[in-house]
């Protein structure tokens, strides 16, 4: 599903990150830990797509994503990639139920509202659907995101540190909750964090230095 | 979710930023669709009133204000002339004029002016039709315009005195006789025709004679000769009509000369104000000098309507010019502030744009989203704008009504508000086109780290 080679990207005056090859199979779940600083970010990024490496290629689902253009890595980002990242920002202007719409309808898909309630029913804020984001806990906020994430049924789903802003019960829950709705989507995990609590959760772990 | 939904949630979301910018921007329209309707429907009506007339003869003083008050009925007239000077311009065997209309002016019921005159008056110069009843025949018989009868709510049968002057002000009524009977009512002509009650010169005549006959004994001697010099003198222009009424009164005292069908040339020494001129042939040569021989060689003024009107908006044009010039800016800064908003909002925005590129969409979307929402600011505040002109016009016609004697209607559109929308559509596009690059170039990365 997920396949890097000898990735490698170089911040302007800064000593060039390497990163080790990385093979995920389609439906696993891995953790990606490091300690701040060690580029666990840009990894993130650079297997999104946000960011273009200057060495190395990475492929999601058997695709080169540096040989796409701009416009459609945009594209097949929305598609394939969901991304949860540290802190939830969300279109303020639009309700949960909107948000999801908005992330369906820039991945070229149709806004099937069912998807939506279903999904949001799922993950436990069915009655938020027309609440203003901004009006929803922390908690909630970061389940509307993972639903975000989902919504477009993407093969790989990234989740930047998702729970460090969070309290332990809620950290659990966003955990069970990842895990749990990746594999009911058959998508790939990768949560990348510094968090010691997620430590016991995943048995695949990339380590950076 | 569409773009445009889009945009319009993320304008309304911010209500007070977004009332403030319409209300700017709308003000700058709604000046200058004012300002084009004012000019358009003033300069529509200035010309439909000079109704093929060629020249106007009266007695000295300002042309324009000659023209002013017998052509438009603004200003006060400049004073009288006797019919014996005007005798040959009422021969219809003249060899350039056409048609001489004669005009009394002084009197009026309510500021609507009461103008002694011919039929030719109606029919020939304004080319106006009787909607009920008939022109006037009999002395103080009048046949009003469709504005006086509505405004005044006066029908056929009724009856009014005049007052002396054209203000409404109740002291120089007079309270004689049976007052004029009003006998036919004009259709609208979209002149200002509709503006005047009209009767034969002769009723003119006879209210004054009769006023003039109660006051003789203490007035009418002394002051006998003083008009004649003082022609630009609105308020002695009045006095001259009742000196020189005073004096026919007083020697001829005999209303039965006034009965009507005599044509005027039979009161060589009574008065008329002016007398409006159509030429046989208006490029002739002769007709083009005949205005500098009456003003040369005779005690009387001539003056061209077209070259008086044209005097005049080169005059008040100079007003306009600042106006547009003000309105202008007044646009530009409300295109600035389409700007302002966009600008700070997309500060804000940041993140979200970012959020929006992991979502899938491309730079051009931004682009596009954020001139989405500079043109939704521009047509709504384009709306907005006509709105306030066109609310202003209707308010502002009751003042132009009283002032210029014409109604104006303030829910009149005209094809420069349709320009107006491609100006306001160019200027929200090109106040939208910074923000909107700005939003195009949108790093996600860096935005999402912070940095």
């Amino acid at each position: 599903m997920l396949k890097t080679h000898q990735l490698e990207y170089t911040y302007p005056g800064k000593p060039p990150i390497r990163f080790p090859d990385i093979h995920c199979e389609k439906g696993s779940q891995w953790l990606l830990l490091g300690q701040s600083g060690s580029g666990k970010t840009t990894l993130l990024h650079l297997l999104g797509g946000l960011r273009k490496s200057q060495k190395g290629s990475v492929s999601i689902a058997g695709k080169d994503i540096k040989s796409l253009s701009s416009e459609a890595l945009d594209k097949f980002r929305g598609k394939n990639v969901g991304i949860v990242f540290q802190q939830s920002h969300f279109i303020k202007a639009l309700t949960v139920g909107q948000n999801l719409q908005l992330a369906r309808t820039l991945a070229g898909n149709s806004s099937d509202p069912e998807r939506i309630k279903s999904l949001l029913t799922r993950l436990n804020i069915g009655d938020k659907i027309n609440n203003r984001t901004h009006r929803l806990s922390q908690g909630e906020q970061q389940r509307v995101a993972i639903a975000r994430a989902l919504v477009n049924s993407p093969g790989l789903i990234l989740a930047d540190e998702p729970t460090s802003a969070l309290d332990d019960e809620n950290c659990r829950e966003v955990i069970s909750l990842l895990e749990s709705q990746a594999k009911i989507e058959g998508a790939t995990l990768i949560i990348v964090t510094h968090d010691g609590r997620l430590k016991d959760f995943f048995e695949h772990k990339i380590i950076l230095s | 979710m569409s773009p445009f939904s889009l945009s319009w949630k993320n304008q309304t979301d911010r209500p007070l930023q977004m009332m403030l910018t319409l209300l700017l921007f709308g003000l700058g329209v709604g000046l200058i669709a004012l300002l084009i309707s004012l000019n358009t429907q003033l300069d529509e009506k200035f010309k439909n009133n000079l109704a093929g007339i060629d020249l106007v003869i009266g007695a000295k003083g300002s042309p324009l204000q000659m023209i002013l008050s017998s052509m438009y009925h603004i200003d006060a007239p400049t004073g009288n002339i006797s019919i014996q000077e005007v005798k040959p311009f009422l021969n219809p065997k003249h060899p350039l004029v056409k048609l001489a209309v004669p005009l009394s002016i002084g009197d009026s019921y309510k500021s609507h002016r009461i103008i002694g005159t011919t039929h030719r008056y109606v029919d020939s110069i304004f080319g106006a039709t009787v909607g009920s009843g008939k022109l006037w025949e009999q002395t103080y018989e009048v046949t009003i315009g469709a504005t006086v009868a509505k405004k005044r709510n006066l029908a056929i049968g009724d009856q009014f005195h005049s007052s002396h002057g054209f203000t409404d002000d109740g002291i120089n009524t007079h309270d004689h006789g049976d007052g004029f009977k009003v006998v036919g009512i004009l259709n609208p002509t979209n002149t200002v025709l509709d503006q005047l009650i009209l009767t034969n010169t002769e009723s003119i005549w006879a209210v004054h004679d009769h006023e003039a006959a109660d006051k003789m004994p203490k007035e009418a001697a002394p002051e006998k000769e003083a008009g004649h010099d003082h022609n630009h003198d609105h308020e002695h222009n009045h006095e001259d009509d009742h000196n020189h009424d005073h004096d026919h009164e007083a020697h001829q005292h005999d209303p039965a000369p006034l009965a009507a069908a005599r044509p005027l040339t039979d009161y060589p020494d009574k008065e008329i104000t002016t007398l409006l001129v159509r030429y046989r042939n208006r490029k002739g040569f002769q007709a083009l000098n005949m205005p500098r021989n009456i003003n040369e060689n005779t005690d009387l003024q001539a003056a061209s309507p077209a070259i008086e009107m044209n005097r005049l908006y080169s005059i008040m044009g100079v007003g306009t010019d600042a106006l547009e010039t003000l309105a202008k800016i007044i646009v530009l800064v409300s295109g600035l502030s389409i700007f302002i908003s966009l600008f700070s909002s997309l500060k804000d925005r940041k993140y979200e744009l970012a959020l929006m590129r992991v979502m899938g969409a491309s730079k051009g979307y931004l682009f596009f989203l954020v001139v989405l929402e500079g043109l939704i600011l521009a047509v709504l505040g384009y709306l907005l704008g006509l709105l306030l002109c066109h609310v202003g016009m209707t308010v502002l016609s009751g003042y132009l009504e009283d002032a210029y004697q014409y109604e104006f209607s303030g829910w009149r559109f005209f094809k420069e508000e349709l320009y107006l929308l491609f100006g306001a559509l160019g200027l929200g596009f090109f106040a939208a086109l910074i923000p909107a690059f700005q939003a195009y170039q949108t790093d996600i990365s860096e935005t999402l780290t912070g940095n």
